[in-house]
Formats: structure tokens, C-alpha cells, sequence
């Protein structure tokens, strides 16, 4: 299982995440000065997933023309197989900060690794690390995907004739159910009348599952498709096929749908990798945790597809230029879909009551129980 | 195999001498032809990583540096090798009596949470040896349950042990992952179903002065004692008979049912050992990534070694190396994991085949009076 999110309450209570990560933006603007830094990452699934496991791929890549020497491992299970796969890095290939990104690689593995070679350093992509707990050589980082999903909701509330959109969801945990919830928000910022109706897979890859929600949802009236799986080819795959429009998610699916694709929601890990690069070949300490999203550059959409009709794109950028100016997704007075109210004012994007989402919004068919 | 020596009657200079030549010359046969295979498994990977245009020399440099070439290395390959011991030998020893049982994975899987649940209730109230003991205890007790039922239903059902043990395992693995995302779950884990932590004061530790885990040490115990039961002992000789022949077996009086039932039982004590192992040495609590094939990759390596227990102990630690060097060969050689997984297969493949080579070369073949053994 390569996920990830949970509640961020923590990340959020540790002192300066949000500070520490303008703090890391700052010099990536800089130019690329990370040549000689050794980066190794590991990943619990193949590079070329189409999802999680890509989106950080892809930013891995990205980072090695800028001269970083990146070491990449895939298909590591979260056993000590990771931990080994991790030393060897270390050992054998002089590594001088390592990524796991899998949820299980955080505890034990990389605590322990962490103590043991107190020099290097530990990055996970999970908001797991506790300063009262964990070596300062470890950390967190992590982006609010939410932000992009929003966006994605902006453009799918413009393209649907139906009003009704889809979303295949894997748990009903807090980072999906904002998912959903900031999905069904920018629907309705560009038609009042657009319903999302989720279904729940139950758990983070199920192919067979998520090709039958997929027709379910299309049959069920639906027109556009996106979802929170861990790797959406299927999702994307199956709604194309029946002739429905798409976003995507985790890392981009548009080549899966040259018909009917959207956008998607992704995150954009490069910026908090070239960030680490840069700041390890300054010879400065690394942030512990760093957390984002638009305004901090740490999620993106996917360039548009064929299925992005012209004013969807330009609500879309829209919507993405509020995000980058700070504006609140989440305006009370919001009900949740059993009536009462659970938005009772505008919170920040950030805050920290939004990451205890459990609940769906009115609007949104589906239970979470 | 078969024991040469078991006519000899006169301990004659002359007889001995012929009979140490006849074991030299087994011996040999059989430590040549699996060469000869990997050898041969090596050539034909070769010539795959010239057609995409890859060094096979390259390959093999990083296989030895990765997997056997530093202090850091070797610990990694034995850290790898450590589970493929205990599971190699759950496929083994039902082999032995002819029975080719393959749900290693289940019987560890319901091991590792066996000893993790029973754990629960003794953190803090009793010293970690023996809550040790008891979850090592525990672990064997059920892969011991879960494998020997299999054995059982086989014996007094005839219910194909191959099939049962693979769907067993699916069983076994839904009850843990019942249990780990219902009643035992620890609930400040809320991202990843897991049992509760049994915390570092109970772990089991590593081979002092390495990064090895005591897994290690005791498959490497059992599998020795393994081989003695089975080569040493009238209950192995029984049990071999019986896997030569069940039906003459069951004619000579011996007990099939009981001997079946036992051997298939010692098969799950070592998967549930090596499930107790992955939880007290390395997790720390029992969660879903007890099941990371293991008990899959033990089917491998216990054919792979003829299902002899001490040339499983080798075997294991060549996967051990492969699989150990993987990383380092996706890194240096940008090549896809399932390289690794391909060089495991080919030599699956080439050792399977260079079965039918026993008994065809000359050099192996003992002349006694004229006659050929």
C-alpha cells in the first residue's frame, strides 16, 4: 500500500511546516546549483504506474538534469527489504539523502536507518514525523492535493451535461474525503447544480473494483470520471472506453484518454526535491517538514486534454490563480450531505479543522459509513 | 537419494574404499549438474542483456559487489536469505514424503500474527525472554496447526495438498488482515491496519557484532537438524519410504497418516517461525506486509536445492544475493526491477531441465562388478 496521507493534524502542530516550506520555494528559485548532491529514492511500485508512484518518478527525473545523481529503486516492499535497499544506497552509492515514499517505510525502517547514519539524511511522504520522537535528520513532506482536485472540480462542473460526476474513491479516510469534498466545491463554483456521486472501493488498489465503479457511476448517468485511487489507469482507462470525460490523479493520465481527458490532479514534486537538492549542496539544513499546494508550487494540474472545453480552461486558470493568491476553497455555510452543518465560516486552506475532514458534503452522493 | 552404503555388510579396506568412491562420486553428480545449470542459466542471460544492449559483464560485477562484495552486502544478502532459509524448508520436508505443499506464505503470515496477538496481552507485565519464547512458540504452534490440517486433510480426505495449501493461504491471510483491521487494531495507526507495537524492549535483536537477525541462526540450526532427521533417523527413513512409494509404505506397516501429519506439521513450525521472526526481529507488530512473499519465493528456492535442507541453506543465500543486488542493478544499469525476477526465472527454468541430466554422464557413473548402480 503506497498511501500516504491520514490526518495532517500533526504536521500541521509541528512548529513552522508551512514557514519551513516557503523557506525551501525560496531557493529553488535559484538556479540549479544541486550538481554533486546524490538523492536516492525508493518506491513501493513500478516508475511507470501511472500514479503515485510516477508522480514522484517523474520529479526524480526531472531533478537528474539538473545534475543531481539520482538513485532509484522500484517494486521495494514495506518490509526490511527497504531498509536494506535504503543502506545500500547509503553504502554503496554514497547517497546523501534518501526518499521513501511509501507509507511503511517511515516506522520502523527509517527511524532506525535515521539513527544509525545520523549524516544522512531521511525524507518520507507522509506526515508522519513527530519532532518529540524522531532523529532531526528525518522528516516529512507532503502537498494538499485537495487545491488541484478542486480545480479539476471547476473544469468538470463546465464539461458535464448531465450534472452528475463520478468519483471512484479507494477509503473513506480524511485526505480522500477532502478530495472529494474540494472536487464537489469547484463543480459547483461553475454550476450550482452539479452532484458528485462517489463510490468506495475499500482499498488502495483494486483494478477489477474500480473498472466496475467506473461503469456503475457511466451507467448511473455520469459524465466526467475522476477518482483517488493509487494508480487511476484503470479508472481513466475504463471511463474513456465508454465514452465519458476524465480527470486524472496523482500524476498524469492524459496519455490514457486522448479523447475525453480533462485535467488531473497532481502533485508537483520536483519543487520540494529540487529544494532538498539545493539546500544539501549549500551545505544548509534541511526543513523537517514541508507541506503545500498551489501557492507554494507543490501540486499542479495536468495540461489540459482534448475533453477541456474553452471556458473550462479558462475557469480552471482561474480557479488556479485564486489558489495561488490564498483564497479559501472551504466557505461556510456548508452542510455536510446528512444536513448539518459542518463549515460554519471560511477556513483557510491550511487549517488545521479541515484535515479531521469525516464527513461528505451536501452535494456529494455516497456514504462514508 | 538413496543411501549407498545401506548393503554393505563387511567392513572390508576394499568395500569402504568402493563405498567412499560411490558417495564421492554421487556427491559429485550432485554438486556439478546444479553448477553446470546456473552456469548455463548465467550464458543464456548474457545473451538476453546483449540483445538490449546491456554489459553482462556489468551485470555480474554489480551481482558480486552487491550481493556478496562488501561487509555491508554479504549482511544484506543473510538478512534476505534469513526467511527463504525457514520457508525453503516448509516446502522441503513435505517434499520428502511426496507432497508438494506450497502455502508457506499462509502458515507464515498466520505465525507472524499468532505471536504478535498473543504479545499483546504480556508487553509490560512479562519480561521480554519469555514473551519471546511464547510468541516464538505461539508462531510455530500455528503454522504447525495450519500446514499439518492441510497435511491431514490430504491424508484422511484426499484432498490435493497443492491446491489446499494455496487456498489456505488466501484464508490465512484474510483472517490476519480481519483481525488486524477489526478487533487488534491499534488505533493510533490509523493509515496502516496494524496490530499494536510490541515496542524495543521486545524485540528480538540482531546476531551480535552483524545486522543479522537471529531468523538466520536458527534456520540454519533447523535445517541441519532437518537433514539429520530425514537422512539420520528411522522416522526419516519412514518418511522417505513413504514418499518413494506411499502405497508400499502403507504395505510394510509403517504409519502413513502420522508420518504425513508430522512432516507436514514441522513444515508450518518453520514458515511459522519465520512469520514469528518478520514480527520480532524486523515489524514489530503484525500488519499486511507480513505478506511479501516469502513463502512463494521458499517453493523456489527448496526446488532449486532438490529439497535437500542443507543445500537450502546455499540456495537461500544466492537468492539472498540476487535479489540483494537487484537495487544496486536498477541503479547502476537502469534496468527495471523484474530483471532480477527474469534471472530468477531463467534459472528456475535451466535447473528444472538439467534434471533430466542425472544419470547421463559417464564420469558420475560407479562401476561395481562390472555392473552400473
Amino acid at each position: 500500500m503506497s498511501i500516504h496521507m491520514l490526518s495532517r493534524r500533526k504536521f500541521i502542530r509541528n512548529t513552522g511546516a508551512l514557514a519551513a516550506s516557503a523557506g525551501l520555494m525560496a531557493s529553488t528559485s535559484e538556479v540549479a546549483m544541486a550538481a554533486g548532491v546524490t538523492l536516492g529514492i525508493v518506491y513501493v511500485g513500478p516508475r511507470d504506474d501511472f500514479g503515485w508512484n510516477q508522480a514522484h518518478a517523474v520529479a526524480a527525473k526531472a531533478l537528474q538534469s539538473s545534475g543531481v545523481k539520482i538513485i532509484e529503486e522500484e517494486n521495494v516492499p514495506e518490509t526490511d527489504a527497504c531498509a536494506k535497499s535504503m543502506e545500500s544506497m547509503v553504502n554503496l552509492d554514497g547517497a546523501q539523502i534518501v526518499l521513501g515514499t511509501s507509507f511503511g517505510y517511515f516506522s520502523p525502517f527509517m527511524v532506525d536507518l535515521a539513527k544509525k547514519y545520523p549524516k544522512v539524511e531521511f525524507r518520507h511522504a507522509a506526515p508522519l514525523w513527530d519532532a518529540s520522537k524522531h532523529p532531526m535528520n528525518l522528516g516529512s513532506y507532503f502537498g494538499y492535493l485537495n487545491q488541484a482536485h478542486y480545480v479539476d472540480g471547476v473544469a468538470a462542473g463546465l464539461s458535464t451535461k448531465s450534472n452528475k460526476l463520478g468519483f471512484v474513491a479507494a477509503k473513506p479516510i480524511s485526505s480522500v474525503l477532502s478530495n472529494i469534498n474540494s472536487f464537489l466545491l469547484g463543480a459547483r463554483k461553475t454550476n450550482p447544480n452539479a452532484i458528485v456521486q462517489v463510490i468506495f472501493t475499500g482499498d488502495w488498489s483494486l483494478p477489477v473494483r474500480e473498472a466496475e465503479a467506473v461503469n456503475a457511476l457511466v451507467d448511473a448517468g455520469c459524465d466526467v470520471i475522476t477518482c483517488h485511487v493509487d494508480g487511476p489507469k484503470v479508472v481513466i482507462e475504463t471511463a474513456e472506453k465508454r465514452g465519458v470525460k476524465t480527470c486524472g490523479h496523482n500524476a498524469s493520465q492524459a496519455p490514457l484518454a486522448p479523447k475525453g481527458f480533462i485535467t488531473g490532479a497532481e502533485y508537483k514534486w520536483i519543487t520540494i526535491y529540487k529544494g532538498y537538492a539545493d539546500k544539501l549542496a549549500k551545505g544548509e539544513k534541511l526543513p523537517n517538514m514541508v507541506a503545500g499546494g498551489y501557492d507554494t508550487d507543490m501540486v499542479q494540474n495536468t495540461p489540459y486534454g482534448a475533453g477541456a472545453s474553452d471556458a473550462a480552461r479558462k475557469a480552471a486558470d482561474a480557479a488556479i490563480a485564486d489558489l495561488k493568491a490564498k483564497k479559501p476553497i472551504y466557505v461556510g455555510p456548508l452542510k455536510d450531505n446528512k444536513g448539518k452543518i459542518v463549515i460554519d465560516k471560511a477556513y483557510d486552506n491550511y487549517d488545521p479543522y479541515l484535515d479531521q475532514m469525516d464527513y461528505l458534503l451536501e452535494g456529494v452522493v455516497g456514504s462514508i459509513t | 537419494m538413496t543411501e549407498a552404503s545401506g548393503f554393505v555388510e563387511v567392513a572390508s579396506a576394499e568395500t569402504f574404499r568402493r563405498d567412499m568412491s560411490i558417495r564421492l562420486r554421487r556427491s559429485a553428480e550432485y554438486i556439478c549438474i546444479p553448477l553446470l545449470a546456473l552456469t548455463m542459466s548465467a550464458l543464456l542471460f548474457s545473451v538476453f542483456l546483449l540483445a538490449i544492449g546491456k554489459s553482462p559483464v556489468e551485470f555480474f560485477q554489480l551481482v558480486a559487489r552487491g550481493g556478496f562484495g562488501t561487509a555491508f552486502s554479504i549482511q544484506n544478502t543473510l538478512q534476505r536469505a534469513a526467511p527463504l532459509i525457514l520457508t525453503g524448508l516448509a516446502v522441503a520436508i513435505p517434499a520428502r514424503i511426496g507432497l508438494i505443499m506450497i502455502g508457506g506464505e499462509g502458515a507464515l503470515v498466520l505465525g507472524g500474527f499468532a505471536s504478535a496477538a498473543i504479545a499483546i496481552p504480556m508487553i509490560d507485565h512479562v519480561p521480554p525472554i519469555p514473551t519471546l519464547l511464547v510468541m516464538a512458540i505461539a508462531g510455530a504452534a500455528t503454522g504447525a496447526l495450519w500446514v499439518g490440517l492441510a497435511g491431514a486433510l490430504r491424508h484422511y480426505r484426499g484432498v490435493n495438498e497443492t491446491i489446499s495449501t494455496l487456498l489456505l493461504t488466501y484464508i490465512g491471510i484474510a483472517i490476519m488482515n480481519f483481525f488486524v483491521e477489526g478487533s487488534l487494531r491499534d488505533l493510533t495507526n490509523p493509515n496502516k491496519p496494524s496490530t499494536k507495537p510490541i515496542g524495543d524492549a521486545y524485540m528480538i535483536g540482531k546476531i551480535p557484532g552483524t545486522d543479522v537477525h537471529w531468523g538466520l541462526a536458527i534456520g540454519i540450526v533447523l535445517a541441519i537438524a532437518l537433514q539429520i532427521l530425514m537422512t539420520r533417523t528411522t522416522f526419516g527413513f519412514a518418511a522417505r519410504v513413504t514418499g518413494g512409494n506411499a502405497r508400499a509404505a502403507l504395505a510394510q506397516g509403517l504409519p502413513v497418516g502420522r508420518l504425513i501429519v508430522i512432516c507436514t506439521s514441522i513444515a508450518g513450525v518453520c514458515a511459522g517461525l519465520a512469520g514469528f521472526f518478520e514480527v520480532a526481529a524486523i515489524q514489530g507488530r503484525a500488519n499486511a506486509s507480513l505478506a511479501a512473499g516469502y513463502g512463494f519465493t521458499g517453493i523456489l528456492v527448496s526446488f532449486l536445492a532438490r529439497h535437500n535442507p542443507i543445500a537450502i541453506i546455499f540456495v537461500a543465500i544466492l537468492f539472498g544475493g540476487i535479489v540483494a543486488s537487484g537495487g544496486l542493478i536498477q541503479r547502476r544499469m537502469d534496468l527495471p526491477d523484474a530483471t532480477v525476477l527474469l534471472l530468477q526465472g531463467l534459472t528456475f527454468v535451466v535447473l528444472l531441465v538439467s534434471e533430466t541430466l542425472y544419470g547421463r554422464f559417464e564420469i558420475f557413473k560407479v562401476k561395481t562388478n562390472g555392473e552400473r548402480t
